[in-house]
C-alpha cells in the first residue's frame, strides 16, 4: 500500500507535522516523504535562535527578583510600624498618615501600575512567556513542523515541570533537548540527566551518599527519584528487569550531580559535580561494575543505558505510538528499534526510518491530536499566530488540560486518544472562539482544501459548505474528525 | 470558559483615547437641528421572515406551516400589525415601537442575490454589490466615506463603530473602524453542536459519544436551572444577555455627543433547518433576545433615540413551506426590520406577492418584490443625507434603477 501525491502530503502534514499552512499540501505534494526528510537536513534544525537567557541566568535573575520583592514587602511593613508608632522618625519621608501604597526607597521600588497601562508581568512570568513565544513561533513558522514535533516528543519524554522550577522550563528544552533532537540519544540523555532543571525536578540536588562526607556530616542520604525515573521513564522502560538494587546503586552513582543554588552570584543555577556529596566506591548496576570515577561513573552508566536493547525497544514503541497509532504496528516498532540499535541511537536515522516505513502511512487516522498540536494546527491554517497573544495560546492549552511545561507527573502528558477525547467538547468552545477571531473574509471551502485536501470526506465538505456563517464554517472545519485526528 | 477576547473593552477605550476628541458633527444635520444615528444589525444565517412577520391575512399561509403557523388567535396569538400582517409574539417591545410609530417592517424584500449559499449571500448583503466576492469593502463604510464634506455630513475623522473581534464586511473599507468586543463570549451554539454531531455520526463513534454525553449534560443542567458552563451550547439566558450587551453597547457609543454616528454588528444563529420553534422554541427565543436588544438600544440611546434609525437585515429568507424536520430551508424573500425614533413608523411596507404555489419563487420561496437596496438607499439618503448619485455609483454600484424608498424617516 502506497499513499502518494496530495493525499500523502496532507497525511504528512497532519501526522508528522503541525498541520498545513495555506498552501502546504500543494507545496509538498510532489514528494511528501522527501519534504519531511528535507526538513531533517536543514542546518540548525531544531534550534531556536532568539536571544533568551540561559537556565543559569534565568534562575539567578528570578532569585534576585524574588529577594527584592520580599525586601520591599518588609520595608512596607517597617514603614507601617513606624507610622503607627507616631511616625516622627520615618526614614523614608512618607506622607502622614500612612497610605496603603508602598512607600519605599526608589532603588528597589517596583513601579506601581500606571493608570491605563497594561502591567508588565512579573519577571518569572515574563521569562516563561518569552520562552513560550519562541517555541510557539518555531511551531507556527515551520514549513511542515516535523522537527518541532520531535522536539515536543522528546521534551515531553524527558519532561520537567515549570510548577516546580519555573525559571528554567523553557531554557531546559533549548539546552538539553533541541541540540540533540537529530543527534545521538546518548548525548541527549547525558544533557538531560545533568541539567540543573532535571536534577532539581527529580530531587537529585537533595540526594547525597550515606557514606559521603556530606552524608555523614549531616546524617542524610539517598533520594532515588532521578535514578528510578531515568530507568523507568527515560531509558529502559517500566518492568524491563531492573531491580530495586539497581535503582539504589544507580542513585548512589548519581550522588554529587547537583547545581549551584540560584543565590550563587556567578554560577547559580548551573550544573556542578560536588564530590562532597558523592557516595564513594564502585557500584554494580544491571550486573555491571562501575568503578569509582567521580562524575564519570554516572556518565558511564548513562552511556550503557543509552545503548541498552530495552531502551531501543522502549523508545521505538513510544515514537511509533506517538506519531502513527496508539497501538502501533509491531513491524514498525521493529524497524525503528533496529535503526536505533544499528545506528547507536542516531535520532535522525530513527526519524528517517519513521518516515520511510510503509506502516507509517496508513490511511486510517486514529490518533487524536493532543491539545497543543490541535491549537497550533488551527493557528497555522488561519495565519492566526500573530493575532493571538502568547498568553492566550498558553491559556487555551491549559484549558484543554495540557498546560505548557506543566505536566502533573514525570511521565509527562499522555499522547493517547483516551487521555484527550473527553476534552473534545471543550475544544468546541475554543474552536468557536478562535473562529470568531480568525474567520475574517476567508473562503470556507478554500480553507477546507488548505486544511485537509483529499482527506476531507464528502460529509465534512457538505457540513462546512452549509454552515450559516464563515465563523461557524471554520468552527466545524477545525472540529471535523479529519482535522482533530492525525 | 474564559478565553479573553482582544481587543477587550478596556483596550479599545484606551487605544482610542481620541475616540471622543475628534469631531464628527454632521453639518447639514446640524443646520437642520438633527444629529442622526444609524445602526445596522446583520442577522447571519437567514432569518425566517414569514415566521417573524406573518402574513396572517394570506389564505395560503396556514397550510404552509400547519401547526407552526402564527395566527391572530390560537395558543400563542401573534401581535397584530395591520389587517394582513402580525408580528411574532416573542417581540412585544418591537410591537410597542410599531404602535408608537417607531418601527417599519419591509416584507418580501431581498438583495439581488438569488442563489442559496450563506457565505455568498452574506457577502452580497454586506458588500452592497450584485455578486459575491466582488468587493473587500462594505456598503456602510462606503456610505460613510462617501458623505460629501461641507454641505452635508462631514466624513473627515469619522469612524464606523463595529462590534466583534473581526470587523464585519459591511463595516470594512476606507473609513476608519472603531471596533469593540464584548468580554462575554458565547459558547458554541446548540446549532453548531447539532451539525457537528451529525458529522461525527457519519464516521467517528468515539467523537460522537463524547459530544453526545456532553450535550446531554448541558441539557440537564439547563433544565435544572444550573449555571451551565459546560460545553454544549449557551442557554437562552446567555443568548439574551449577549444580544442585549452588544446592541446596548453599540447604542452607548453612538449616543455619545462626539461619538461615532454609524455602527454595525452581526448576530448569528438564524439558520433554522430543524425544530425551528417559531412560537415556543429556538426561533422564538432568538427573536425574544432580539426584542430585548432593541430595548437595550432604545434605553441606551436616551434622548438620541428620536434621531436613531436601526435596520435589521439578513442574507435571504427561508422556504415558505415547513420542511420534513419541522424547520425551513434556504429561501429568498424575507423581512427587513426598521426601528428608531427617527422613523415615520407604524407601517408594514410590502408589495405582497402572495403565497399560492404559483406565486412562490421557484415554487418554494417567498418571492422578493422589494429590493433591499432601495430601503437602505432611502435610509442613507434621507437619514444620513447621502448623495443619491454616490449611493447609485459607489455605495450600491450599478443600482441607479433601484430608486431609494421615500418617506422612511420623519421630516425628511
Amino acid at each position: 500500500m502506497t499513499v502518494r501525491g496530495p493525499q500523502a502530503a496532507a497525511l504528512a502534514l497532519h501526522r508528522f507535522g503541525l498541520g498545513p499552512l495555506r498552501n502546504s499540501i500543494a507545496a509538498i505534494a510532489s514528494d511528501p516523504r522527501g519534504a519531511l526528510l528535507e526538513e531533517l537536513d536543514r542546518p540548525g534544525a531544531g534550534r531556536i535562535t532568539s536571544a533568551l537567557p540561559s537556565s543559569g541566568q534565568a534562575s539567578r535573575a528570578v532569585f534576585r527578583f524574588q529577594a527584592e520583592r520580599r525586601a520591599q514587602q518588609k520595608l512596607v511593613q517597617r514603614a507601617k510600624k513606624v507610622a503607627e508608632a507616631g511616625g516622627a522618625s520615618n526614614p523614608f519621608d512618607c506622607k502622614q498618615p500612612p497610605t496603603p501604597e508602598p512607600c519605599v526607597p526608589s532603588a528597589i521600588a517596583v513601579e506601581p501600575e500606571k493608570q491605563g497601562k497594561p502591567r508588565q508581568p512579573p519577571l518569572p512570568q515574563q521569562i516563561i512567556l518569552d520562552e513560550a513565544k519562541a517555541r510557539f513561533d518555531a511551531a507556527t513558522g515551520a514549513d511542515i513542523g516535523f522537527v518541532e514535533r520531535l522536539v515536543w516528543f522528546w521534551s515531553n519524554h524527558f519532561c520537567i515541570s515549570a510548577d516546580k522550577i519555573p525559571a528554567m522550563a523553557g531554557a531546559y528544552e533549548r539546552e538539553a533537548i533541541r541540540p540533540h533532537v537529530l543527534g545521538r540519544f546518548a548525548d541527549m540523555l547525558q544533557a538531560v540527566e545533568s541539567h540543573p532543571a532535571m536534577l532539581f525536578y527529580l530531587d537529585n540536588v537533595q540526594s547525597m551518599g550515606p557514606d559521603s562526607t556530606a552524608g555523614i556530616d549531616r546524617d542524610k542520604g539517598l533520594n532515588e527519584n532521578l535514578a528510578r525515573e531515568t530507568l523507568e521513564l527515560h531509558t529502559l522502560g517500566v518492568r524491563t528487569g531492573y531491580t530495586q538494587a539497581d535503582v539504589t546503586n544507580f542513585a548512589k552513582v548519581l550522588t554529587g550531580w547537583t547545581w549551584f543554588p540560584p543565590f550563587e552570584p556567578i554560577h547559580g543555577g548551573e550544573f556542578v559535580f560536588d564530590p562532597i556529596l558523592h557516595e564513594p566506591g564502585d557500584q554494580i548496576v544491571l550486573g555491571k561494575r562501575y568503578p569509582e570515577n567521580g562524575v564519570q561513573q554516572g556518565r558511564a552508566v548513562l552511556a550503557d543505558l543509552a545503548r541498552h536493547p530495552a531502551t531501543a525497544h522502549h523508545i521505538a514503541h513510544e515514537l511509533a505510538a506517538h506519531f502513527v497509532a496508539d497501538e502501533p504496528p509491531p513491524t514498525l516498532v521493529a524497524k525503528l528499534e533496529k535503526t536505533f540499535n544499528d545506528s547507536d541511537g542516531n535520532l535522525k536515522a530513527v526519524a528517517e526510518t519513521l518516515i520511510t516505513a510503509d506502516e507509517s502511512w496508513t490511511l486510517q487516522r486514529t490518533k487524536l491530536k493532543a491539545p497543543a498540536e490541535w491549537i497550533v494546527g488551527v493557528l497555522r491554517l488561519t495565519d492566526g499566530g500573530p493575532l493571538i497573544p502568547i498568553g492566550q495560546v498558553m491559556g487555551a492549552q491549559a484549558q484543554l488540560g495540557a498546560a505548557l511545561w506543566r505536566p502533573p507527573a514525570p511521565n509527562g502528558y499522555s499522547d493517547r486518544e483516551a487521555a484527550w477525547i473527553d476534552g473534545v467538547p471543550h475544544r468546541l468552545n475554543l474552536a468557536n472562539q478562535f473562529a470568531n477571531r480568525l474567520a475574517m473574509a476567508m473562503d470556507p471551502l478554500g480553507m477546507l482544501d488548505s486544511a485537509l485536501g483529499p482527506l476531507a470526506s464528502t460529509h465534512t465538505r457538505d457540513t462546512v459548505a452549509r454552515a450559516e456563517s464563515r465563523a461557524q464554517a471554520l468552527t466545524l472545519l477545525i472540529m471535523s474528525p479529519e482535522f482533530l485526528r492525525s | 470558559m474564559t478565553f479573553p477576547h482582544s481587543p477587550s473593552r478596556r483596550d479599545v477605550l484606551l487605544s482610542s483615547g481620541t475616540l471622543f476628541a475628534w469631531a464628527y458633527l454632521p453639518k447639514a444635520a446640524q443646520a437642520e437641528g438633527r444629529d442622526p444615528r444609524f445602526l445596522t444589525i446583520v442577522l447571519r444565517g437567514a432569518l425566517d421572515g414569514l415566521a417573524t412577520v406573518a402574513p396572517v391575512g394570506d389564505p395560503s399561509w396556514v397550510s404552509l406551516r400547519d401547526d407552526e403557523a402564527l395566527t391572530l388567535g390560537g395558543k400563542t396569538a401573534a401581535l397584530k400589525l395591520d389587517n394582513f400582517f402580525a408580528l411574532n409574539p416573542a417581540m412585544p417591545n418591537l410591537h410597542r415601537m410599531f404602535l408608537d410609530h417607531e418601527a417599519i417592517m419591509v416584507h418580501a424584500a431581498a438583495t439581488p442575490y438569488r442563489e442559496r449559499s450563506h457565505f455568498d449571500g452574506q457577502d452580497v448583503l454586506e458588500s452592497g454589490m450584485t455578486k459575491p466576492n466582488a468587493s473587500d469593502s462594505g456598503w456602510l463604510n462606503r456610505a460613510l466615506a462617501g458623505l460629501a464634506p461641507g454641505g452635508h455630513v462631514d466624513p473627515k475623522g469619522s469612524k464606523i463603530f463595529a462590534v466583534g473581534p473581526v470587523t464585519p464586511l459591511i463595516a470594512r473599507g476606507a473609513a476608519p473602524v472603531l471596533s469593540w468586543s464584548p468580554q462575554r463570549v458565547l459558547p458554541a451554539s446548540d446549532d453548531t453542536v447539532h451539525r457537528l454531531l451529525a458529522l461525527y455520526r457519519q464516521s467517528d463513534p468515539k467523537l460522537t459519544h463524547t459530544l453526545e454525553d456532553s450535550a446531554k449534560l448541558t441539557a440537564i443542567e439547563q433544565a435544572g436551572g444550573m449555571a451551565g458552563r459546560k460545553p454544549g451550547g449557551p442557554g437562552p439566558g446567555q443568548v439574551r444577555a449577549y444580544f442585549a450587551e452588544v446592541a446596548g453597547t453599540a447604542a452607548k457609543f453612538l449616543a455619545q455627543p462626539d461619538g461615532p454616528r454609524v455602527g454595525a454588528l452581526a448576530l448569528d444563529g438564524w439558520d433554522t433547518h430543524f425544530n425551528e420553534g417559531i412560537a415556543h422554541g429556538h426561533l422564538s427565543q432568538l427573536l425574544g433576545a432580539l426584542d430585548d436588544a432593541l430595548v437595550a438600544i432604545k434605553t441606551n440611546m436616551g434622548p438620541a433615540w428620536r434621531e436613531t434609525a436601526v435596520v435589521l437585515i439578513t442574507e435571504f429568507g427561508r422556504t415558505a413551506h415547513i420542511n420534513g424536520t419541522d424547520g425551513t430551508d434556504h429561501g429568498t424573500g424575507t423581512v427587513a426590520l426598521l426601528a428608531g425614533g427617527a422613523l415615520k413608523g407604524g407601517r408594514v411596507i410590502a408589495d405582497w406577492p402572495g403565497l399560492k404555489p404559483t406565486n412562490l419563487y421557484e415554487g418554494r420561496d417567498l418571492k422578493a418584490t422589494t429590493d433591499l437596496r432601495a430601503v437602505l438607499k432611502g435610509l442613507l439618503r434621507d437619514h444620513l443625507r447621502a448623495d443619491e448619485r454616490v449611493l447609485a455609483a459607489d455605495v450600491f454600484p450599478a443600482s441607479a434603477a433601484v430608486k431609494p424608498t421615500p418617506g422612511l424617516v420623519l421630516s425628511a
